[in-house]
């Protein structure tokens, strides 16, 4: 592969269009197929003498972890060749790259939030299919309509297949600006590595500068493990505290002290006013040279030598649970068993979240008056009420948030919540065994047909129809 | 063309069985036995019978150290192997003896080699328990994919075009692409006697057009073969690491 090609040449019934911009790794064209269905490029690795060997390494793992993904948060593999032409063809992900939007930093809170949130979703997607990036920058994510497009997974890890870059590294691999703690000490394993990474990003977007700088030597990764960068709101007071809150979250040396995942992150930013504010958010300037110096003598040293979890362990810990309560009238004894059936859900998953949404049922969606006879907003005294039947759930403050919606058709009101949200679990009560209840049809039967997720039904014990909990997945 | 490889049966009927059929439900009908048919377990014609027959309609059949012992004695080998050993010779009949004595001991396809335990030195019969011993293996042969069974504990070694080897511990029913720019060192875990922590038989699915492997475990009735080795008199230890998978 020393020398060069041209446009025009074929490589394996591809066809050479037109050679776009690399970073020098590899070489990159657009390529063309008879019968091609969508936009194609081709990777061709450089192998010079002497080159860095991250290079093939890096492009033996795309071409082990690229086929095992799919979805809209990555690019379709399509081909790779074999020992004696070496290259991978993939989709081509048409759209404006995240490196482009830098310029214009810092961009609004709102806007910061929505993009973060599309790359969050992204994040927890290869995660669920068992692969940590672990390169995220902004050069490695194209906005394509609604979606973040990750690429680039040269340096990534998935969990069941051999580790090639650790095997070949000597040190610590990524991109000095946005590399995790952890991974300067060689731990290639966590998936909040890329949460990591994701908080540089949101820092960058939020105030224009990188909080690390860009250091591109090894040894100036490690600054990070007890040197904590300004605070967001010190290099742009618009920066509000919630978004501070979350970005600072984001960088906690501890990967512990981070979001347990991508899902509960992307939650926090869709959900700005329930984020729980804690000191982070407050902070207007750097830790003193106490605390610095504090963290610098219990900077961890070594990576971890715990047992490693395996990656499905990380989001099977730490589920999104959405509770759907409704207060009608006849459900008084089912709210009891629910909120039952919710504390056994989270007693045994630590890190879970619970999402207590209330739907109201309305007639229609533009008529409806938004206040009750005395002018208050109905939401307050519903939010009220389920603030209330949630009081006996034992739930740390910031891992549970309340949600009033109204809507014509609830069912579907909480399904949209539930894949928007990406919740992995639904608790709901079951519609009560009247004879009016069936006729009108029964909300749960409805969510438990179309939920994207594991759907418990509770019932009362005393109820008419008692049968106890039902699991559907 | 899909490979079922097995290897390490040792006189394990049950297991045998259950990996055959469940083989043969995923569409795999060619297989390299990778040997030690016996020792160990109390149905050791069985186990050859069954292969003999495999071999008649096309498969391949490789010498393990176990299988070599019934001819040239048990030297070298742990009390606990020679025992076995001594009490199946005499449940052997000529035609299961000439069979053992006239296996290969190794098997070339290709890009593939296929050996007992190691490519070094095969009849050597060393154990690839180590980046060391995996590398001698690796010197031995230009084979860009070495199958080989022997430690009864799963394990994938590669060697990078950089020079540098490691070992990886397969998770099971994953499949595993052999990467063309690398070699491969597969060390199948055992179908009669994994040693792992888990008691499932192992076996190995190489499909040989994509290139890839997969090592698939197997439930069968250990109970049963467990049983059968404590009436046969054989030592107990070898009924109770059935049942633990060590």
């Amino acid at each position: 592969m020393e020398r060069g090609h041209e446009p025009g040449e074929a490589i394996d019934g591809f066809r050479l269009v037109e050679q776009l911009p690399s970073g020098g790794m590899a070489s990159i064209w657009r390529v063309s197929r008879d019968g091609a269905d969508m936009p194609m490029l081709m990777k061709l690795p450089l192998l010079r003498p002497g080159e860095d060997p991250v290079t093939i390494i890096g492009y033996e793992v795309e071409q082990m972890v690229l086929p095992r993904l799919s979805g809209p948060h990555v690019p379709r593999f399509i081909a790779a060749g074999g020992f004696e032409r070496p290259y991978v063809v993939m989709e081509f992900v048409d759209g404006p790259s995240l490196k482009s939007l830098l310029e214009k930093t810092p961009l609004p809170p709102d806007e910061v939030a929505r993009i973060g949130a599309k790359i969050a979703f992204a994040l927890h997607d290869i995660h669920r299919q068992h692969v940590i990036h672990l390169d995220l920058k902004p050069s490695n994510v194209i906005l394509r309509g609604e979606n973040a497009v990750l690429i680039d997974f040269g340096l990534s890890r998935h969990d069941q297949l051999p580790d090639l870059i650790q095997e070949d590294a000597g040190g610590p691999v990524g991109t000095g600006a946005y590399i995790a703690p952890e991974q300067v000490l060689g731990d290639r394993g966590d998936p909040r590595s890329d949460l990591f990474a994701l908080g540089v990003i949101l820092y960058f977007l939020a105030t224009g500068k990188r909080p690390f700088g860009e250091p591109q030597h090894a040894d100036s990764w490690r600054w990070r493990l007890w040197w904590d960068p300004p605070p967001p709101r010190a290099l742009n007071p618009s920066v509000p505290p919630w978004l501070q809150e979350i970005i600072l979250r984001c960088l906690e040396v501890d990967p512990e002290a981070r979001y347990a995942t991508a899902a509960q992150l992307a939650f926090d930013l869709q959900h700005p006013d329930q984020v729980n504010l804690t000191r982070r958010a407050a902070r207007l300037r750097r830790e003193g040279i106490c605390t610095t110096a504090w963290r610098w003598m219990r900077r961890p040293r070594n990576r971890p030598t715990q047992q490693r979890r395996a990656l499905t362990r990380y989001l099977a810990d730490a589920p999104i649970v959405l509770a759907a309560v409704d207060f009608e009238a006849g459900h008084e004894s089912v709210n009891e068993a629910l909120a039952q059936a919710v504390r056994r859900v989270l007693a045994t998953e630590p890190n879970a979240r619970l999402a207590c949404i209330n739907v109201l049922k309305i007639a229609r969606l533009t008529l409806d008056k938004l206040e009750d006879s005395e002018g208050r907003n109905p939401h307050l005294g519903r939010l009220a009420e389920l603030k209330h039947w949630a009081r006996a759930i034992p739930v740390a403050p910031g891992h549970v948030t309340y949600h009033v919606m109204e809507s014509t058709d609830p069912a579907r009101q909480l399904i949209d919540y539930a894949r928007h949200n990406r919740v992995d679990h639904i608790v709901i009560g079951a519609s009560g065994g009247s004879r009016l209840r069936r006729r009108l049809g029964s909300v749960s039967a409805h969510v438990v047909a179309d939920a994207p997720c594991t759907v418990t039904v509770v019932r009362s014990s005393g109820g008419e129809t008692s049968s106890g909990e039902r699991e559907h997945t | 063309m899909w490979i079922g490889l097995f290897s390490d049966i040792h006189a394990n009927r049950e297991a045998l069985e259950a990996t055959l059929a469940h083989a043969r439900r995923a569409g795999i009908s060619h297989f390299v036995f990778l040997g030690d048919y016996v020792g160990y377990g109390a149905d050791p014609a069985f186990a050859i019978n069954t292969v003999m027959r495999e071999v008649e309609a096309g498969a391949v059949a490789l010498r393990g150290n176990h299988d070599a012992a019934i001819a040239v004695g048990t030297g070298g080998m742990n009390s606990v192997a020679a025992e076995a050993l001594d009490w199946t010779r005499p449940r052997l009949d000529s035609s299961q003896r000439e069979f053992l004595a006239g296996l290969p001991m190794t098997f070339e396809d290709g890009p593939r080699l296929f050996v007992h335990a190691s490519a070094n030195d095969p009849e050597h019969w060393e154990y690839i328990t180590s980046i060391e011993s995996a590398s001698r293996s690796f010197l031995a042969t230009d084979a860009q994919a070495t199958f080989c069974g022997h430690v009864h504990v799963p394990q994938l070694y590669h060697l990078s075009s950089t020079g540098k080897i490691a070992g990886f511990q397969p998770v099971q029913s994953v499949e595993i692409p052999l990467l063309p720019q690398r070699r491969w060192l597969a060390v199948l875990g055992a179908v009669g006697q994994p040693r792992d922590h888990n008691p499932a038989a192992c076996y190995g699915a190489l499909d040989t057009e994509r290139n890839a492997l997969t090592y698939v475990r197997v439930p069968y009735d250990n109970e049963t073969t467990a049983r059968k080795i404590r009436q046969a008199g054989l030592p107990e230890l070898l009924s109770r690491r059935l049942i633990e998978g060590t």
